[in-house]
């Protein structure tokens, strides 16, 4: 039987959030430290769910596999992030705010969540400037904004080009505050593998120190996950290194439904691939996009002299570029969402036009040229310089950009050996964030009662695809407004319930599944790194579950993924001790569940027979190659249920979208 | 099709079991390599190698491999983050070296920072700084008053934000004779006392977290200036001056 029961509250969409806090459980403030709170993970959701819960007066042990909460990955996020203001007075609302969420997300999200999202996002703004969060200003000292993809308003916040790493900061300030005060005691370098349940709720998780290699039994009255995505299933991706799914996944395990695995955004704004060697991919912010013009040449013998070295692209006057974002959506032009511009650039790619020199071809430019030009000559006027030379222009111009994007010029400078002041950036779509996740109710409960998931790694505000600026809003809602109010409704019922004990064989029982699984790896006389799986496993996932999918594609993904996940069990070797620091047995853990998900992931695309979002099916296209959704038979929620280590017998529940406040329309921005 | 060569490389590199045994370096061959790689991928492709070869890989941190998360470290050729300016190893890459080249890399060298294993080692003691004042005390509930009713004039939020870039790597420490710890320190006590927000507890902050500085066994600033140097973000030493001045003022205040 299904336990999806979305808790959605009932009333006008506008009301449903205040009149469900106005009628939740509370624990009161002297009973508090009577209850203890899991935290796996310290990003953006994760540390500003584990200050405030710590604020409010719970105990919180919060727990992140790097050394400090300051490095997760929420840090590098670069553009911005979005709140409903309305400071520049160009029309946005909370409505506009939730309109535009939505319609980003090709209408597969949950309309009360996203309301909300946009509801508290102006919170935020205020929340963050207390702490201290160096926003960017206008010189009147008021908060400066950006538009960003996707929308027609100015609605992004930014701090430089490090608003990941600012708001980041803040969190893990506020954490720092209490764990200063002994209200957070914060595990670094642990990696949870394994939730605990006691009487149908989750109650604990098992831990690896991975300095000492111990194996740690921690009880908690409820368990948050906050541990962000899974694009490292593609082993390339714009995510860090550790970045895994592991939490995530091990609660599914344990009967946590896993929500829409096959939505994974591809962003249109990487550093291409450089070979073989590669580890990862760099993102350049999509904030660039306000200021560059995407191009690839117009005609094919330009885009072939390129990747020769014969030609360069400044070389290429304006009528022989094809501005194809301009060219085919008019309306949005190179601010369409990360789904259609990362498909348009492959689409030329695919046609031959791509620029990069390597064996892929693909690369196309982003060119700041035009932009230079008109910042140079408003500069000038500015300035009261009448008849200003070209080269006067393009200094000002120039210094205009610097200001603004400086970092990650230099960023790409260093990558790539070119100066894109001169030479255009070269660009390429990458995996970047996943909208799928476990599947959350209102309160952002897991199908475990006590297992609250926060942030990327719930499924329940992106829909199909991401607008950018909304990650950091999602993760910080989460974790400053929205969990501590509902966890608390869930918390009540415990006061009375005392500390959880950690000798009861719930615990030892999983506490020995994890010895035997450490003690599996360290044995097994195995031929292959952990790499060469996790290669393999990427390899296939891009090809057939990338940025275009096929049904002969996700079968045969399927049934490879198997083969590779039967191999890495077989033939796997992981050299080192258990007993201490060993990298390589750390990564044979988070393969070892990215190879299940790989392959779950393929089933959802097979199984939603549509395009959506960052889901393209082939076989699902207009004639002009745009996606075509089937709201008919898909406008929902497609939920896993994990059935046993064969990942082909689990099953699906639905959750069907109920569009009340809004008109499903097909997404267009020509 | 690219016709570059890839490079051949000899590394002495630091191995260390853990922190109460005795390290040595060791020496290693890599062909190659191309000049394309980060210096990481190249460290990735050894360990490769050494997994096949039955030995154990070389444990080293590294995460967003962005330039912007601070978890990797290296001293590499005698200088953090290697023979680059204004950027961490993860951004270092292969063409600043010549095929033939022999590289030595060590960990962070500093006592605050002690050896987990190979070339990781131990920065917590930055968090403990951290929690010792790097903050502003507010309540994470969010009924603060509204963001544009704290005024910041331009000038103070790009400073504040040029401090704030600071990633906590720990190249500053690494790098200096005496270990001091006083540029990332005076970074956050920077940009949080250039705010208005962060003015009231000022004094506060800069007095714990220096007091939390030297109960951590940082040393003290000489102004050698060589953290300005090393640090992948540029920030300057104008921030140790102001966070001496902001400690001497709060020391009279409170004296």
């Amino acid at each position: 039987m299904s336990k999806l029961d979305s808790k959605i509250p009932a009333g006008p969409l506008a009301d449903k959030w205040k009149n469900h806090k106005d009628h939740m459980n509370l624990v009161s403030p002297n009973n508090r430290d009577k209850i203890d709170i899991i935290v796996v993970g310290t990003g953006l959701a994760g540390g500003s769910a584990a200050a405030t819960l710590a604020e409010q007066g719970y105990n919180v042990k919060a727990f992140c596999y790097q050394d400090s909460p300051r490095r997760a990955h929420s840090i590098a996020a670069q553009g911005g992030i979005n709140a409903a203001k309305n400071y520049q007075g160009d029309g946005d609302s909370v409505y506009r705010l939730f309109y535009d969420t939505i319609k980003g997300g090709d209408y597969r999200s949950r309309e009360a969540n996203v309301y909300r999202l946009a509801e508290v996002s102006s919170s935020i703004i205020d929340q963050c400037v207390a702490q201290g969060v160096p926003f960017g200003r206008e010189y009147g000292g008021q908060l400066d904004n950006r538009s960003f993809g996707g929308v027609q308003v100015k609605r992004t916040f930014y701090a430089k080009g490090q608003t990941g790493q600012q708001l980041l900061l803040g969190a893990y300030s506020a954490m720092s505050r209490q764990i200063g005060k002994g209200r957070i005691k914060m595990y670094n370098r642990h990696e949870m593998l394994e939730l605990v349940i006691v009487d149908g709720k989750a109650r604990g998780i098992i831990a690896r120190n991975l300095v000492t290699g111990e194996i740690e039994k921690h009880s908690a009255h409820a368990v948050v996950i906050a541990s962000g995505g899974y694009g490292n299933v593609y082993f390339l991706s714009t995510n860090a290194m550790g970045s895994n799914v592991s939490a995530a996944w091990k609660i599914h395990k344990k009967g946590a439904y896993f929500a829409n695995p096959c939505f994974v955004q591809i962003h249109p704004t990487c550093i291409p691939v450089h070979g073989t060697a590669q580890s990862k991919l760099t993102l350049m912010s999509e904030s660039l996009r306000n200021s560059g013009r995407i191009w690839v040449p117009k005609n094919i013998e330009d885009a072939v002299a390129i990747r020769e070295g014969k030609l360069k692209a400044e070389n290429i006057p304006a009528e022989n570029r094809d501005y194809y974002l301009e060219r085919r959506y008019p309306a949005f032009g190179n601010l369409v969402p990360r789904d259609v511009a990362s498909r348009a650039a492959k689409e030329r790619c695919d046609a031959g036009y791509g620029i990069e020199n390597n064996e892929t071809h693909e690369g196309v430019y982003l060119d700041f040229s035009t932009e230079i030009l008109k910042k140079g000559n408003e500069a000038a006027i500015e300035k009261n310089i009448h008849n200003p030379t070209p080269q006067q222009i393009y200094d000002l111009g120039k210094a205009w950009i610097e200001e603004k994007y400086g970092n990650l010029f230099v960023m790409y400078e260093k990558i790539t050996a070119d100066n894109p002041y001169v030479t255009p950036m070269k660009i390429y779509p990458a995996v970047h964030y996943t909208m799928g996740g476990v599947w959350v109710d209102y309160n952002l409960q897991s199908t475990i009662p006590g297992c609250f998931v926060i942030g990327e790694a719930n499924f329940s505000d992106h829909g199909a695809n991401r607008l950018g600026a909304s990650a950091l809003m999602q993760g910080l809602a989460d974790g400053y407004f929205v969990l501590p109010y509902t966890i608390a409704d869930y918390l009540a019922a415990d006061i009375r319930t005392g500390a959880i004990p950690t000798d009861t064989p719930e615990f030892t029982t999983a506490e020995k599944e994890i010895q035997d699984k450490v003690n599996f790896f360290i044995n097994n006389k195995g031929n292959h790194s952990v790499d060469y799986f996790h290669k393999k496993l990427g390899h296939i996932m891009w090809n057939k579950v990338g940025m275009g999918r096929t049904p002969e594609g996700l079968k045969e993904a399927i049934r490879e993924i198997e083969e590779v996940r039967r191999d890495f069990w077989a033939d796997v070797k992981v050299p080192g001790d258990a007993n201490g620091m060993n990298m390589e047995l750390e990564k044979a853990f988070r393969v070892a569940d990215f190879l299940e998900l790989g392959q779950l992931m393929a089933m959802d695309a097979l199984e939603r027979e549509e395009s959506c979002g960052g889901h393209f099916r082939w076989d699902h296209a207009t004639p002009e190659g745009e996606a075509e959704r089937d709201d008919e038979h898909f406008k929902y929620v497609a939920a896993w249920e994990y059935q046993g280590d064969n990942i082909n017998q689990e099953v699906v529940h639905k959750e069907d979208l109920i569009y009340e406040n809004i008109e499903v329309k097909t997404r267009s921005y020509k | 099709m690219s016709t570059k060569k890839g490079l051949n490389l000899t590394l002495k590199i630091w191995r260390q079991k853990n922190n109460k045994s005795k390290g040595q370096f060791e020496t290693y061959k890599i062909s190659d390599v191309s000049t394309d790689s980060s210096f990481l991928e190249m460290l990735d492709m050894l360990n490769e190698n050494l997994i096949n070869e039955g030995q154990e890989p070389i444990a080293f941190d590294h995460d967003c491999r962005e330039g912007i998360c601070g978890m990797c470290s290296l001293y590499i050729n005698g200088r953090p983050h290697g023979p680059d300016t204004g950027i961490t190893t993860c951004q270092l890459h292969m063409r600043m070296f010549q095929d033939g080249e022999t590289i030595h890399i060590e960990p962070w060298r500093s006592a605050a920072f002690p050896i987990i294993k190979d070339l990781v080692t131990d920065r917590s003691s930055f968090d403990r700084v951290m929690a010792a004042g790097g903050f502003i005390s507010v309540n994470t509930s969010g009924n603060t008053l509204d963001a544009n009713a704290i005024l910041v004039p331009k000038e103070d939020a790009d400073n504040a934000m040029d401090a704030a870039a600071c990633i906590g790597c720990g190249a500053c420490v690494a790098t200096c004779k005496n270990g001091s710890a006083m540029l990332f320190v005076g970074a956050k006590v920077t940009q949080l006392a250039l705010l208005p927000q962060g003015r009231i507890e000022a004094e506060r902050r800069v007095l714990n977290m220096v007091k939390a500085m030297d109960e951590e066994g940082f040393g003290n600033c000489s102004n050698t200036g060589a953290c300005e140097v090393e640090c992948p973000k540029g920030i300057t030493l104008s921030v140790i001056a102001k966070m001496n001045r902001e400690y001497m003022a709060a020391a009279i205040d409170k004296g």
